[in-house]
């Protein structure tokens, strides 16, 4: 069944909203975790972790000193933040109103409740630690809703493209501000091992890592796991498999420039290997993947989103 | 056990008598509510607040600064109506809309009506909700007012009247659908021991009203919304889900080749019917409000030349101008042959000299309206105004008659509802909704207002005023 264009386009943006809200979540909890340890450098690095979300420079603004405490008021519940947690959960539930006859009472109460909590927390200024899990439990609440209830239709995978669009462009950059460390073998180094530890924790990698590898932590198997490993649901090629595998689900006889460029990321990303890419630099890697990303992104739009 | 306020004994309570007695139709809840213990209402309260939050059924208010949204307050004690009162309402009802619909096609025909001197030509030609693009165009089975909401109250004398007939686009039917599913969810035990007539199936009944508007073979039905702004979002939200039809607004629709079609993922789509939410002001930026973004360019165009139908049609709303009201009942006689099942509430038009008199000799009795005011604001009510409101109206009459018109002061019919100190009598309405499609259907029900504070007659929701389930019992 056909949809309207911008039914899709809320359908898709309320995913990748929440999507956004949870990898946050998952970003900062382990970045606040790190900035407590004895050689962490506090705020700013925990600032640095926001250089993938592109708030560095508003925040700089806001906090000069860029003291943790405010870092992460500011990406938590500053309103004003428009890439805070809780700006995401107001525009995931902005597109969910707006679309609250396409999706069912069970999903539109989740992701409801979720921001009248979140501005009840706000309001009471809710310690971090426990905010950021339950962020996460949001988000798989939002998640499993919609799994269980909504119909198998061109909406369910608008929200999907939604969700792994935004997921795949979260993963690349997390991975890439680490990138500057790899392309080395890890050394003993505790704090390297924190490092690769909370970036395979903040993407729920941590026990895929010991039970695919069973070894130490490796730059290279790290690098390897987070995009190439198809079976690990937030690699990059986990996230271009659903997105491959969605488009063509799509009724109708448009979006051809979009399934082209999801086939060749799709085919890029399932005969390539670990060495290569790093013999190319992983920084410039990620960078050429994020612009097919967004390429993508734009081709979804044009052909879907807001048909003319 | 509860506190119960009884009612004054000059007014109608639709539950109790002054006395403490129980009408029969009440007797079996009001058992049933001696047995419950306040904690558990209370609880039960908690819980339907709770969920309505949950779902999301909120309105925005205008004129709130704060843009937010507001839970319209919900009262578990239903308002319950015997089977008896019901078959006379719901003739009245068919009677009324019939009639309003044959004056509508009449008067943008050959205006038979106006010839024969019942209503005077400037009360319809003049009238703003006159619209001279409707003129000599043919609707399929000359339907105009496919959905309509009739508001009426029962006076202290027991019987009803009709407030006021809602010809554009009424709304309130979501919550009654919505009050009927809480009940039944936090009081399942009370329908098992009342037979209370369905109202669920309205969506089924609206969209096959919405299918017959149009001659088209298999006709593709939308619901028009100007946005989630829109104070009723929620409603026609709702209405489209439960009818499996698109809600669209303004942007996704465009006119082609004389059609309408909406913008689809994939490609375009022709649309037949539009059950627009949108006042005709804003329906076309080239042929009304050019300032209007919710409306669809060219959409009068297409209208006008039969390409697609709108629900309710454009001009309807001079049949239920305040101005035109007080001719109903002659329209009745006139179109149908027969004498008005519901009585109007007697109306003096400020705009006849002699009624003026009258009504500036009596403002502290009287309700004074402007002709085409809504939602309570822009009114009078004398008994409950202070001298100085009432010289302030008095002045705004005098400056513009033919804007007003002023009827007696009404004594709504009260029901028992909760308030802080218990279970008081708080004044009601009652607008049920008439669908004019291949023949007229209603559900058995309707939306049941109620002002919640104390001797308040205003139950719009706009003015703090509060819903109530509404319960028709089968014989």
């Amino acid at each position: 069944m056909m949809m309207l264009s911008r039914t899709a386009a809320q359908l898709y943006w309320m995913s990748r909203y929440m999507e956004r809200a949870e990898n946050l979540a998952r970003l900062l909890d382990v970045t606040h975790s790190l900035s407590l340890l004895p050689q962490s450098r506090g705020g700013a690095d925990i600032a640095a972790a926001l250089a993938t979300t592109g708030a560095l420079d508003a925040c700089r603004a806001r906090h000069p000193a860029l003291a943790a405490s405010d870092v992460l008021h500011f990406m938590t519940f500053d309103a004003a933040n428009p890439a805070s947690i809780i700006s995401c959960l107001k525009y995931a539930r902005e597109n969910a109103h707006a679309v609250r006859g396409k999706i069912t009472g069970e999903m539109w109460e989740s992701i409801n409740a979720s921001w009248l909590e979140a501005r009840q927390m706000a309001s009471e200024g809710r310690p971090l630690a426990g905010f950021f899990d339950w962020v996460k439990e949001r988000s798989h609440l939002f998640r499993g809703t919609t799994y269980g209830t909504i119909q198998r239709n061109d909406a369910f995978s608008f929200i999907r493209l939604g969700t792994f669009l935004e997921r795949a462009d979260n993963t690349a950059r997390l991975i890439d501000v680490k990138s500057h460390l790899i392309g080395h073998e890890l050394d003993d180094s505790a704090a390297d091992f924190y490092l690769w530890g909370a970036l395979l924790r903040s993407l729920g990698a941590f026990e895929a890592y010991h039970e695919l590898y069973r070894d130490t932590l490796s730059a290279r198997r790290v690098a390897e796991l987070l995009i190439l490993r198809p079976d690990v649901p937030r690699s990059l090629r986990a996230c271009v498999d659903e997105i491959a595998e969605l488009l063509p689900r799509i009724q109708g006889d448009t979006g051809h420039r979009a399934k082209r460029l999801a086939a060749t990321l799709h085919a890029e990303l399932s005969y390539d290997q670990i060495d290569n890419i790093l013999a190319g630099g992983l920084h410039s890697y990620l960078a050429q993947f994020l612009s097919q990303i967004h390429a993508l992104g734009d081709a979804v739009h044009g052909a879907y989103l807001e048909a003319a | 056990m509860h506190a119960l306020t009884l009612p004054e004994a000059h007014h109608y309570d639709e539950m109790l008598l002054a006395s403490g007695g129980i009408r029969p139709h009440y007797r079996d809840f009001a058992h049933w509510l001696h047995s419950q213990s306040p904690q558990t209402l209370a609880r039960k309260r908690a819980e339907a607040d709770l969920m309505f939050h949950r779902v999301g059924i909120t309105f925005a208010v205008y004129g709130d600064d704060s843009g937010a949204e507001r839970l319209i307050p919900f009262d578990s004690v239903p308002r319950i109506i015997p089977a008896s009162d019901w078959q006379t309402l719901e003739a009245g009802m068919r009677q009324r809309v019939t009639a309003l619909n044959a004056f509508l096609h009449d008067i943008y025909h050959e205006q038979h009506i106006v010839q024969a001197g019942i209503i005077p030509a400037e009360q319809v030609f003049s009238n703003s909700q006159y619209q001279p693009a409707m003129q000599g165009l043919d609707l399929p089975h000359r339907i105009y007012a496919h959905i309509t909401g009739v508001d009426v109250i029962r006076h202290n004398d027991g019987n009803f009247y009709v407030l006021e007939d809602n010809l554009r686009v009424p709304s309130g039917v979501s919550y009654m659908l919505e009050n009927r599913k809480m009940m039944m969810r936090l009081f399942p035990e009370l329908f098992a021991s009342h037979a209370v007539a369905p109202v669920q199936h309205y969506p089924t009944l609206l969209l096959n009203t919405l299918r017959h508007a149009s001659l088209a073979e298999n006709p593709t039905v939308v619901v028009l919304t100007p946005g989630h702004h829109n104070s009723a979002y929620f409603e026609h939200a709702f209405l489209a889900q439960q009818m499996g039809v698109e809600l669209v607004e303004g942007q996704d629709l465009f006119v082609k080749h004389n059609r309408v079609y909406m913008r689809t993922t994939a490609g375009h789509k022709q649309v037949d019917v539009i059950y627009r939410r949108i006042d005709d002001a804003f329906l076309d930026p080239l042929a009304f409000r050019a300032d209007s973004m919710l409306g669809v360019p060219g959409l009068l165009s297409v209208y006008r030349s039969g390409g697609v139908i709108l629900a309710n049609a454009i001009g309807t709303g001079v049949a239920d101008d305040k101005s035109i009201y007080p001719y109903v009942p002659d329209m009745i006689r006139f179109y149908l042959s027969e004498e008005p099942l519901l009585q109007n509430v007697p109306t003096w038009m400020c705009r006849r000299p002699k009624e003026l008199e009258h009504v500036l000799a009596n403002l502290a009795e009287l309700v004074v309206k402007e002709v085409h005011g809504a939602g309570g604001y822009g009114m009078l009510i004398g008994p409950a105004a202070s001298s100085a409101e009432i010289e302030d109206f008095r002045q705004r009459i005098l400056a513009d008659p033919a804007n007003y018109i002023a009827q007696p002061t009404l004594c709504l019919s009260s029901c028992p509802t909760f308030v802080e100190a218990g279970i008081a009598p708080r004044h009601i309405d009652l607008r049920p909704f008439v669908l004019s499609g291949r023949e007229i259907s209603m559900v058995a029900g309707g939306l049941t207002r109620v002002a919640l504070k104390e001797g308040s007659l205003v139950v719009n929701s706009s003015q703090g005023g509060g819903t109530k389930d509404t319960w028709i019992l089968e014989d």
